[in-house]
């Protein structure tokens, strides 16, 4: 806006709600203050209704869940055994409105806190702190999910060894994704920089298809990957949310 | 005939050339020309050594990625023109360069010129023929 010189106090927006991927208190600071709005998060998930689930108030602290329409529990991702009020865990949603495709007790595997405490606001639906972290191994890289599970299967499929690393960071605001990828003998075939320089983009190419991100490759030295108790760590996000 | 060089793979991290060179050292290969090809992310060490076999597994003992690749190998004088001579020999007759590095041997006090070029064959013909020697792997091992 500002790049097209439109005053951003001329526009009258009073708020907006902004979901589908986790933003932190710093990205609410910055809307608001560039904006001139207020920013709210809003949480919903498309197997239920989409967007819709729970909201913020103008408290902007945790987000009240329609419990008209949605019983909300936070279990212990390990035994299935809800957890008090509190205490992180897996957010699972009973749906009471829904047709054709009802939802008991299903498994967002966001990991959140509910809070029954009286809100300042003056609403007394239970409210869920931002998800924090997912129970499977899923990454929201600019609101779209990835598995390691998916960067795998490109690197076989492209005839590589499955020893990669998938670093995710935050610059800008904008979600950046790093994949690392351990060198094997036949990829120095040649031994020229352009050989490699090829793979890379070879590789990045067909994540981009897979994934539709589309990471940066480095090329690493073999077995310079971290592993602990032999079993590979797949995912270092360095993301602060 | 061509002659054979060490590509090293090479992280951009302080102290791995060390350790490379080290392991090398402590299998007692000793090394005559080497150079490295660098990008923002890492770099490729190409080495000429009088023993490929023993070097190469030293290096994939070590953990190291290693490959080996042919290399042609001009003996040139150590005068001013000379390399600007292969240089034409080979512009002339359309052969690409990819990569080279140069290095000055003891003994018979010439230039030796370590080149990676898009044409092989053709290229070995044309120096023969322009008068540059291609290089022997025994002359290497004799260095």
């Amino acid at each position: 806006m500002r790049d097209m010189g439109i005053d951003p106090s001329s526009i009258r927006l009073r708020a907006g709600f902004f979901g589908a991927e986790p933003w932190t208190e710093e990205m609410r600071q910055q809307i608001q203050t560039l904006l001139g709005v207020k920013a709210y998060d809003i949480y919903g998930l498309s197997e239920t209704c989409g967007p819709g689930v729970a909201f913020e108030c103008t408290e902007q602290n945790g987000m009240h869940i329609n419990e008209d329409f949605f019983y909300a529990e936070v279990i212990d991702p390990q035994t299935g055994k809800p957890l008090p009020d509190g205490e992180y865990g897996e957010l699972v949603f009973t749906c009471f409105a829904k047709q054709a495709l009802p939802l008991i007790r299903y498994r967002t595997r966001d990991i959140c806190a509910l809070s029954r405490e009286k809100c300042a606001c003056g609403r007394t639906f239970v409210k869920m702190t931002k998800p924090r972290g997912r129970s499977d191994d899923m990454l929201i890289i600019r609101g779209i999910n990835v598995f390691p599970s998916q960067v795998e299967s490109v690197l076989l499929s492209l005839g590589m060894q499955p020893n990669y690393l998938l670093e995710v960071d935050r610059v800008n605001n904008l979600d950046t994704l790093t994949i690392k990828i351990e060198m094997t003998p036949d990829m120095l075939v040649g031994g020229t920089v352009r050989g490699l320089e090829a793979i890379e983009r070879r590789v990045a190419s067909a994540m981009q298809s897979t994934l539709n991100i589309s990471p940066k490759i480095k090329l690493v030295e073999p077995k310079s990957l971290p592993r602990s108790e032999g079993k590979a760590t797949r995912v270092i996000d360095k993301r602060k949310i | 005939m061509k002659i054979q060089q060490l590509s090293i793979f090479v992280e951009n991290q302080i102290g791995r050339l060390a350790e490379i060179t080290r392991t090398l050292a402590d299998s007692g290969i000793d090394i005559k020309a080497f150079s490295v090809a660098d990008t923002s992310d890492f770099g490729i060490l190409r080495l000429i050594v009088t023993d490929n076999e023993k070097a190469y597994e030293a290096l994939s003992n070590a953990g190291f990625t290693v490959t080996m690749a042919d290399v042609i190998g001009v003996g040139i004088t150590d005068t001013p023109g000379a390399l600007a001579s292969v240089m034409e020999c080979l512009g002339k007759n359309g052969i690409s360069i990819e990569y080279l590095y140069a290095f000055i041997a003891r003994e018979d006090e010439k230039a030796y010129v370590i080149f990676n070029v898009d044409k092989w064959q053709q290229a070995e013909e044309v120096l023969t023929k322009g008068g540059f020697p291609v290089l022997q792997p025994e002359q290497v091992r004799e260095m």
